[in-house]
C-alpha cells in the first residue's frame, strides 16, 4: 500500500489561527504534489517496464500489420514506419513524448486510436467490475462476520466452504455451467454480451457503462435488458469476490473479537449484537478497506476468462489480445490505465483511512 | 444499514431472475456470431484478414462479382457490364455500368473504378501484389491503369490468361471505392487509409453503421442498391469467442447463424428441430510442410513415407469430422483445374518398407506447432504414427505470431498449418505451393515452397508462370491438373485436408452463403421466412 507523503503528522483539522491554517494549506499542497509525483514516478516506471518486456517479448509486431504473405520490402517499410529501426531508448523517449501530449497511438490489433478503444472497453470492465465488487461486499462482509461470531457454527462452515469453492473453481468452467443453467436452460438472465441485439447501439453512450447509460436516457427497456445480461458475469466475479472478502473479514473480525475491549464490553453486559456490530466491526473497516480497494483493483484488470465465456468485450480481452499479437501501444495505454485505477484506488483507501480512523484525525 | 442494502440487493436479483422475454431476432435482421477479432482495417486496399473481407465483400462492389446464388459461374459482370481484350491480350478494356450510385450519393465513374486500383498499388499494403502481378507498380500505375469515359483500361505487362486477371479483379483488394469521399479524408500522403480503415466508401449492398473491435460490426442495408435492396434490412455480426457461448445463443433463438462450432456442438444441435447445419467447403487447405533444410526430411523417401504416415480418415472421422476433408492437392474444390486425385492412403507397413529401404530405421524431428486444436491434435496423431514407423516427432506449442516467424526465417522442420487462397484464381496456390525462383536463403521470398526450403524444379517453376498466360481455359484446366500430379509425386509439401465450414443456422434462415472456397460471405441474398 502506498502510503501518501505527510501523512500522520497533519496538524489538528480547522485550526484557529490564520498563521496556521496557512501552514495548513502549504502541507495540503506540498501532499498533493507529492502525490502527484509519486503517482508520475509510479506510472513512468511501469511504463518503463512494459517497455522493455514489450520490446523482448520474442513476437514481431510488424508480422501482424503486414500479414503473413507480405514481401520483405513491405516488411521493411512497416518496420520502419513503426520506427522499430531505432535504438530502444529513443523509440521509448518518442513514445514518452507522444503519450504526454495525449497520444496512445494506434492499436495495430484493431486499427483504432488506443484511447478510442480504451474509451469502449474500460467502462466495460469498470461496470462489471464495480456490480461484482458490491456483490462482494455486500454478501461477504456480512458472511464473514457472522462467520466470525458464530465461530466453529454452521455458517462459519458454509462460509469456509464458499471461499475453498472460490478459490478452486476454474472460473472458465463455472461460467459455461451458469450460461447453461440461468441462460440456456432457465431463461433467466440475458445470453453472453453485454446487450441483446434489440438494444445493441440504441442507448447514446455517454458514460459507456451501459446500466448508467440507460438510466441517463430513460430507456428502462435498455436498462434491464442490460441488468440481465451483466448479473450472471457480475455474480460470477462476485462471487469470488466474496470468497476472498468473506475471509479476510472473518479473520480481521476473530482478532478483534479477541481484544480486551470487547471482554469489557461484554461484562459492562451489552449485548453480543452491539458487541460484534457497534464495536467489533467499526474496527475492522481500515483494513478491510484495503481488502476491498485491492479486490476491485484485480477485477478492473479485467478476468479474461470471465471476459472471454460472456462475450464481454473488456479491458482484460484487450490487453491480452495486444499482448499477443505485440501490440505495445494498445498494451502500454492499458497498462497505464490499470496502473492509474491502482494508484487511484490506494490513494483513495487512504483518504477513507482518515475519515474513518480517528487516530489519523 | 447493512441490511438495507441486503434487501436492495435481493430485490434487484430479484428484479433480473424474473423470466425476461427472449422472442426470435427480428424478422429483417440477420445476427451472426463469429469470432471477428482479427480485424485490423476495413480498407480493401489493406485489409487481409477473413473477418474484415467478410465486411467489405458487402460494403463494397467490385468491377466483376461472384454470384451468392451461383458461386460456380465463376465471376460475372458487376460494376463493369462488360469487357474485351485487345487482340495482342495485353490491353483489357472494361465498360463501367451507368446509374450505379456510392453510399455518399456519388456517382461510380471509370474514374473511382481505375483510381481504385491505382491507390491499392500505391499503397502497397499487403494484399496489393494480386495487382502487381500484372506488372503495375506504384511508379507505373497511373499510366498501366486508365480511364476514358465509361471505360477502364488496364495495361498488361504480359497477355495474361483472361480468367487469371478478372479472377483477380474479384478480389477484394479490387474493390471500387469513392474517390471523391475517401480524398475527402486523406492524410498526407495516405489516401485515406487511416479514415477508410475504420469507416467505408463502397457502392455495396450494405453499409456500416458501426464496427466495434472484438465485440460487434453492424450494417444497415443500402437501399438504393442497383441489383435491389437486400431482405436483410441490418446486420449484426457479434464477437463470441466460445463455441458453447454460439451454441447456446442459437438455441434460445438470440442468434440467426453461429459460424464457430466445433464438431461436438454441431452434433449438439444436429437433433433440434429448429436450427439447421449449413456445410460449404471453403479455400483453406491443412497441409504438411516438411523442411528440405531438415537432413532427415530431406530425404525423398522420407517425404514419400510421410505420405503414408497421416491417418486421414481416421482424423476425418473423429477430431476433424466436418470441419475437414481428405484433399491431397493444393488448389481446393471449387477453384478452376481442382483435381479430386487422393492417392495416399493411411500405411504404416508400405511406410517402414519405404524406410527400410532406404536404410533408414529411426530419426527424431523436434517442431513448433500453432497452438490451434486441431493442428495440435493433427500432430499429435502424427506422432504416433511416425513412432509406428520408428521416426521421433517432438512437438512445442507455440503462439500463432511465434511459430509464423520461425516459419518465415525457414526453421519450421514440419509445419502443420492451413493456406487460404488470396484471390479466386488457380494462381494463388500454384503460385506459392508449387513456385520457388530462389531458394537461397537470404532471398527472403514469402512463397510457402520456399518456406519449406523446397527448389522447385525448373520445368515446374515454368509449367507455373506459363499457366497464367493460357489463354484457353480448357488448355488451363489441364495444365493445372498436370502441375499438381507432379507436385503430389515430388513436392516435400503435402496437402492433407480441405477446411469446411459448418454453419448453425435457424430454420427460417435461407440462403446463408459464407463464399465457398472463392469468395467470403455474402448477405444481400439471405431471406428469412
Amino acid at each position: 500500500m502506498v502510503k501518501a507523503p505527510g501523512q500522520g503528522n497533519l496538524p489538528p483539522a480547522g485550526g484557529g489561527a490564520p498563521g496556521v491554517r496557512r501552514a495548513l494549506f502549504r502541507k495540503r499542497a506540498r501532499s498533493i504534489g507529492g502525490v502527484a509525483l509519486s503517482l508520475g514516478l509510479t506510472l513512468l516506471g511501469l511504463l518503463l517496464v512494459t517497455f522493455i518486456i514489450g520490446r523482448v517479448m520474442p513476437i514481431d509486431p510488424v508480422l501482424k500489420v503486414v500479414g503473413e504473405r507480405a514481401t520483405q520490402a513491405q516488411y521493411d517499410a512497416a518496420y520502419q514506419a513503426m520506427g522499430l529501426d531505432r535504438p530502444i531508448w529513443e523509440q521509448f523517449l518518442r513514445y514518452m513524448g507522444e503519450v504526454l501530449r495525449g497520444d496512445f497511438g494506434r492499436s495495430i490489433s484493431t486499427g483504432h486510436q488506443v484511447t478510442d478503444d480504451l474509451r469502449r472497453v474500460f467502462p466495460a470492465t469498470f461496470e462489471l467490475a464495480l456490480l461484482g465488487t458490491l456483490i462482494g461486499v455486500f454478501v461477504g462482509v456480512p458472511l464473514g462476520v457472522v462467520a466470525a461470531a458464530r465461530r466453529g457454527g454452521w455458517i462459519d462452515q458454509i462460509a469456509r466452504v464458499v471461499a475453498l469453492v472460490g478459490y478452486s473453481m476454474p472460473i472458465f468452467w463455472l461460467g459455461l455451467m451458469g450460461l447453461l443453467l440461468f441462460y440456456g436452460m432457465l431463461g433467466w438472465v440475458g445470453g453472453p454480451g453485454r446487450q441483446g441485439i434489440i438494444y445493441d447501439g440504441m442507448v447514446p453512450s455517454v458514460t459507456g457503462m451501459i446500466l448508467i447509460d440507460s438510466i441517463l436516457a430513460g430507456d428502462w427497456g435498455a436498462f434491464r435488458d442490460a441488468f440481465s445480461h451483466i448479473i450472471l458475469p457480475a455474480s460470477l466475479l462476485g462471487y469470488f469476490s466474496l470468497a476472498y472478502i468473506s475471509r479476510m473479514t472473518r479473520s480481521f473480525m476473530l482478532e478483534q473479537l479477541s481484544a480486551e475491549y470487547v471482554t469489557t464490553a461484554r461484562v459492562k453486559g451489552l449485548s453480543e449484537r452491539r458487541v460484534v456490530w457497534g464495536h467489533a466491526f467499526r474496527n475492522i473497516f481500515v483494513p478491510l478497506i484495503t481488502v476491498i480497494a485491492l479486490s476491485f483493483g484485480s477485477l478492473l484488470e479485467g478476468s479474461v476468462l470471465t471476459e472471454i465465456v460472456f462475450s464481454w468485450p473488456g479491458i482484460g480481452q484487450y490487453i491480452t489480445k495486444a499482448l499477443l499479437a505485440g501490440d505495445m501501444n494498445a498494451v502500454l495505454g492499458g497498462t497505464v490505465l490499470v496502473g492509474t485505477c491502482f494508484v487511484l484506488l490506494n490513494l483513495l483507501s487512504d483518504i477513507l483511512y482518515r475519515v474513518l480512523d480517528p487516530r489519523a484525525k | 444499514m447493512h441490511h438495507l442494502s441486503l434487501r436492495a440487493l435481493l430485490l434487484a436479483t430479484a428484479v433480473s431472475l424474473a423470466p425476461a422475454a427472449f422472442a426470435e431476432t427480428p424478422a429483417d435482421t440477420l445476427v451472426v456470431a463469429a469470432q471477428i477479432d482479427d480485424i485490423i482495417s476495413l480498407d480493401p486496399a489493406q485489409s487481409f484478414e477473413f473477418s474484415g473481407n467478410d465486411v467489405d465483400n458487402n460494403l463494397y462492389d467490385r468491377l466483376v462479382d461472384f454470384d451468392p446464388m451461383d458461386l460456380e459461374a465463376g465471376f460475372k459482370p458487376s460494376l463493369a457490364e462488360s469487357w474485351e481484350v485487345s487482340d495482342d491480350g495485353k490491353t483489357i478494356t472494361l465498360m463501367v455500368r451507368d446509374g450505379v450510385t456510392f453510399h455518399s450519393g456519388n456517382p461510380v465513374r471509370a474514374e473511382d473504378a481505375a483510381w481504385s486500383l491505382q491507390r491499392a498499388v500505391k499503397l502497397n499494403k499487403s494484399p496489393a501484389f494480386i495487382l502487381n502481378q500484372f506488372g503495375f507498380t506504384p511508379e507505373n500505375v497511373d499510366e498501366m491503369v486508365s480511364f476514358d469515359g465509361n471505360k477502364v483500361i488496364l495495361k498488361l505487362d504480359q497477355p495474361y490468361a483472361q480468367s487469371f486477371v478478372l479472377n483477380c479483379l474479384a478480389s477484394n483488394v479490387a474493390s471500387v471505392v469513392d474517390k471523391e469521399t475517401v480524398m475527402g479524408h486523406a492524410e498526407g500522403e495516405d489516401f485515406g487509409n487511416t479514415w477508410l480503415s475504420t469507416n467505408e466508401a463502397g457502392s455495396g449492398p450494405y453499409t456500416l453503421q458501426a464496427w466495434r473491435p472484438n465485440e460487434a460490426v453492424q450494417l444497415t442495408a443500402y437501399e438504393e442498391y442497383w441489383q435491389g435492396a437486400p431482405a436483410m434490412k441490418r446486420v449484426i455480426v457479434r464477437h463470441v469467442q466460445e463455441s458453447s457461448a454460439q451454441r447456446l445463443l442459437l438455441e434460445q433463438g438470440d442468434i440467426d447463424v453461429a459460424r464457430n462450432l466445433t464438431p461436438t456442438d454441431v452434433d449438439g444441435i444436429s437433433g433440434n428441430d429448429e436450427l439447421t447445419v449449413g456445410t460449404e467447403p471453403r479455400g483453406r487447405i491443412l497441409y504438411m510442410g516438411l523442411n528440405q533444410k531438415d537432413p532427415l526430411l530431406s530425404k525423398p523417401e522420407v517425404v514419400e513415407a510421410m505420405k503414408y504416415l497421416v491417418d486421414y480418415s481416421g482424423m476425418e472421422n473423429s477430431f476433424l469430422k466436418g470441419q475437414f476433408k481428405t484433399h491431397q492437392n493444393f488448389l481446393p474444390e471449387g477453384y478452376l483445374g481442382a483435381s479430386d486425385e487422393n492417392p495416399w492412403t493411411y500405411d504404416v507397413e508400405k511406410a517402414k518398407q519405404i524406410l527400410s529401404d532406404a536404410g533408414i530405421t529411426s530419426g527424431t524431428v523436434k517442431t513448433a506447432v500453432r497452438d490451434i486444436r486441431e493442428y495440435v491434435d493433427v500432430a499429435q496423431t502424427l506422432q504416433a504414427s511416425m513412432a509406428q514407423a520408428g521416426l521421433t516427432l517432438e512437438i512445442q506449442q507455440m503462439t500463432g505470431a511465434q511459430v509464423l516467424d520461425s516459419y518465415r526465417a525457414r526453421q519450421v522442420p514440419i509445419f502443420i498449418g492451413e493456406w487460404g487462397p488470396d484471390y479466386a484464381d488457380p494462381n494463388t496456390n500454384a503460385s506459392t505451393f508449387a513456385y520457388n525462383p530462389n531458394n537461397a536463403d537470404d532471398a527472403k521470398l514469402s512463397y510457402l515452397a520456399w518456406r519449406n526450403a523446397w527448389a522447385v524444379p525448373d520445368d515446374m517453376n515454368k509449367a507455373t508462370i506459363a499457366a497464367t498466360i493460357e489463354g484457353d481455359t480448357d488448355k488451363r484446366v489441364q495444365m493445372y491438373l498436370d502441375i499438381q500430379k507432379e507436385f503430389r509425386d515430388i513436392a516435400p509439401i503435402i496437402p492433407l485436408f480441405q477446411r469446411i465450414e459448418q454453419a448453425g443456422l435457424q430454420k427460417n434462415v435461407k440462403n446463408w452463403n459464407a463464399g465457398g472456397a472463392v469468395s467470403s460471405v455474402f448477405y444481400r441474398q439471405v431471406t428469412k421466412d
